[in-house]
């Protein structure tokens, strides 16, 4: 018998939603019964998600990638010959070659969809823990250099540079200092971190262990959503598997440095992306947000000096260790450095993972990568950054996504996620929708937040239903500035953002005037 | 997840939840802040949080049954009440409302016979409403007891509820 075929089929959360468990046994049935001999490969997913469940085949020439295959669709593939890579409506030739992932940037995805994540073989094969190695090798302020030389800042939404953040924990003086990865991704149109966590969680966990080493902090935590099992599940796995190779533990590699880490399960709570409501969340608390100062950099979890990064921050770091800051600091533009997985959500045709280098703009994601809008109609518009983030109407899709260029629109680049609508949106109904989530996961400390939302939700419901509109409009201008200035974190601080796009962009959806032209306007 | 089967589950003997509480402390011991992995635990192996269990808990916590029911009832994911046999997750978030998911959940809502935030009068299904599951460039998504179902329909939803016993 000839040698085993390899086929590579995702075990991603987004093509298990899709039925990849159910293609996968089809394909082992099917070649069975034909008495092939496939050796089926479960990887992560490249994030060209419109196509999931896809299957590659293994070919001399590279892996070729069918999709979306259904279980039903399996028979016809081994009939027209996939194992050998040739033709069928599903092809799309070499995964390589498609349009879609060979115009990325990837650098922070560079192993996800390629290889199996739980396999330290792989992981090593593609250049994993080359940072963790070369930042064993420096000392403490050499490694929080690198990383503030690269220019990363925290993509988990407030663009704080990363390397600075550091710098604080290094300098503070404690008996015991933490590393905490804030993986509790509940904004909606974003999935990098889930994906992440799924397809490479080697990369995350060495990310933790070079922070560790940097700032001197022996323990680490990840974070992580409930509704993310799957994520939790790699996680628990691949720090099992690290750890029995010496990559986690009391020294590392034989190092005498040590580094572990555990995973939390969150249970629910929005706010918990809040990086001091997460730190009561890990002490078994409530999460109610803390006023700051102190800084968690200062005083944070247990009351200790703590980093605490998104996973893509955290992920981002082994590149920079291994190829050096200038490398990664040459993507980007202006003080957005790097590359930023995007996240291409909501009423899109070609939805998914594209990681490119700062300075791209969303007409080049919505239309070039995302093919435009799903449903066939016209895209309306485009919410970035999550609930919190501005919804941002045609006219502003040439900005560059950078993040000062964002400020400079009201809007924020954010996790980078985006979620595109058509034109049968309600943007007043996005808008009191935007308030309503507020008031369900508001944590409730802050009063702004916690009554203003549930006033702001009222009184959209009253514009829209024409009661004292043009008064109830000043209103909630004023009531989103007392929120914008005193909430105490972004959720009540940020929930205007969507709020006043939509009544400044959308103003008919209101019942308001509508702009007039551009045209018009300049007369 | 495990799911009650019968009414004999729904309402755990004492001594069951003694057991349920100390087995879940025994595993996390030690542990700092702790009290997330212990309520995950015993929700767990009870399929909810009964209310009997909040003393124990505090006892052994060292901490007020005021601080634990307030962990308990800040966090959506933490029931004080039985779930039924199937929980339904649809996710409300802006991707998947702009994939029509505001009609899925009423769909849902109208096959089930129940609200967001209830079960069905025979305790068959429990319906919920969720925050995004991370699924957004296949939207609208749901969960079924923990399993996720992207580029929902209302056609689909009827079959695999049906496949469910629902």
């Amino acid at each position: 018998m000839d040698a085993a075929i390899t086929l590579f089929v995702p075990k991603d959360s987004a093509a298990i939603a899709v039925g990849a468990d159910d293609v996968a046994s089809a394909i082992a049935r099917e070649a069975a019964s034909r008495g092939l001999s496939v050796d089926i490969v479960r990887n992560g997913s490249r994030g060209l998600l419109w196509l999931e469940t896809l299957v590659e085949v293994e070919t001399p020439q590279g892996r070729v990638a069918y999709g979306p295959v259904e279980p039903a669709d399996v028979p016809g593939l081994f009939d027209a010959g996939w194992l050998q890579g040739k033709p069928h409506t599903l092809a799309h030739g070499l995964t390589e070659e498609i349009p879609y992932l060979k115009n990325q940037e990837r650098l922070t995805f560079a192993r996800v969809g390629i290889t199996d994540p739980l396999s330290l073989t792989d992981y090593r094969a593609h250049e994993g823990f080359k940072g963790l190695e070369a930042a064993l090798a420096m000392a403490p302020a050499a490694i929080v250099d690198q990383v503030v030389d690269s220019g990363l800042r925290g993509r988990g939404g407030a663009a704080f540079p990363t390397g600075i953040k550091w710098k604080t924990v290094l300098a503070a003086e404690a008996d015991q200092k933490y590393i905490v990865c804030n993986a509790d991704e509940g904004d909606s149109g974003t999935f990098s971190d889930r994906m992440l966590m799924e397809g490479d969680p080697y990369a995350l966990i060495e990310g933790m262990a070079i922070a560790g080493l940097a700032v001197q902090a022996t323990y680490g935590y990840i974070y992580v959503r409930s509704e993310y099992p799957y994520a939790i599940a790699a996680l628990e796995a691949a720090i099992a598997c690290a750890r029995d190779a010496g990559w986690l533990g009391a020294s590392i590699r034989g190092s005498g440095r040590a580094f572990d880490l555990e995973v939390r399960c969150a249970a629910g709570a929005y706010i918990c992306g809040e990086e001091t409501s997460l730190l009561e969340s890990l002490e078994g608390k409530r999460a109610l947000v803390r006023a700051k100062p102190p800084l968690p950099a200062v005083k944070g979890l247990f009351g200790k000096p703590t980093v605490i990064n998104n996973v893509i921050s955290l992920a981002s770091v082994p590149i920079i260790l291994a190829r050096g800051a200038a490398f990664y600091r040459d993507f980007g533009m202006g003080r957005s450095r790097g590359t930023l997985p995007f996240q291409l959500a909501g009423n899109l045709r070609h939805g998914g993972l594209v990681e490119k280098a700062f300075g791209l703009t969303l007409r080049e994601l919505l239309y070039d990568f995302g093919g435009g809008s799903a449903s066939g109609k016209p895209l309306r518009a485009v919410q970035v950054g999550g609930p919190l983030g501005a919804y941002l109407p045609e006219s502003q899709w040439g900005v560059p996504l950078d993040y000062e260029a964002y400020v400079g629109i009201s809007a924020m680049v954010g996790h980078g996620g985006l979620v595109a609508f058509d034109e049968t949106v309600d943007m007043a109904k996005m808008a009191e929708y935007a308030m309503e989530f507020c008031a369900i996961e508001s944590c409730g400390k802050c009063t702004p937040c916690r009554i203003g939302a549930v006033r702001g939700a009222e009184v959209i419901d009253k514009i829209r239903h024409n009661e004292q509109r043009e008064a109830q409009v000043v209103l909630l201008r004023d009531l989103c500035d007392t929120m914008l200035a005193g909430s105490l974190c972004a959720l009540g601080g940020m929930t205007p953002y969507p709020v006043l796009s939509a009544l400044e962009h959308f103003p008919e959806d209101f019942g308001l005037p509508a702009h007039q032209p551009a045209s018009t306007q300049a007369a | 997840m495990h799911t009650p089967q019968d009414s004999s589950e729904f309402n755990p003997s004492d001594e069951t939840v003694q057991q349920a509480v100390r087995q879940s402390l025994q595993r996390y011991e030690g542990q700092k802040g702790n009290l997330l992995p212990v309520l995950h635990a015993v929700q767990h192996e009870l399929g909810y949080i009964p209310s009997s269990a909040v003393p124990l808990l505090a006892q052994a916590l060292q901490l007020s049954r005021a601080e634990i029911h307030g962990v308990i009832s800040f966090y959506a994911h933490f029931r004080d009440q039985p779930a039924g046999a199937v929980v339904l997750e649809v996710c409300r978030a802006e991707s998947c409302q702009a994939m029509g998911s505001d009609a899925l959940a009423q769909h849902a809502s109208q096959r089930l016979g129940c609200e967001f935030h209830a079960t069905t009068p025979n305790g068959a299904a429990t319906l919920e409403p969720v925050y995004c599951l991370g699924l957004c460039a296949q939207s609208p998504a749901v969960m079924i007891n923990g399993r996720p179902h992207a580029r929902m329909t209302p056609e689909k939803l009827d079959r695999l509820l049906q496949a469910e016993g629902v």
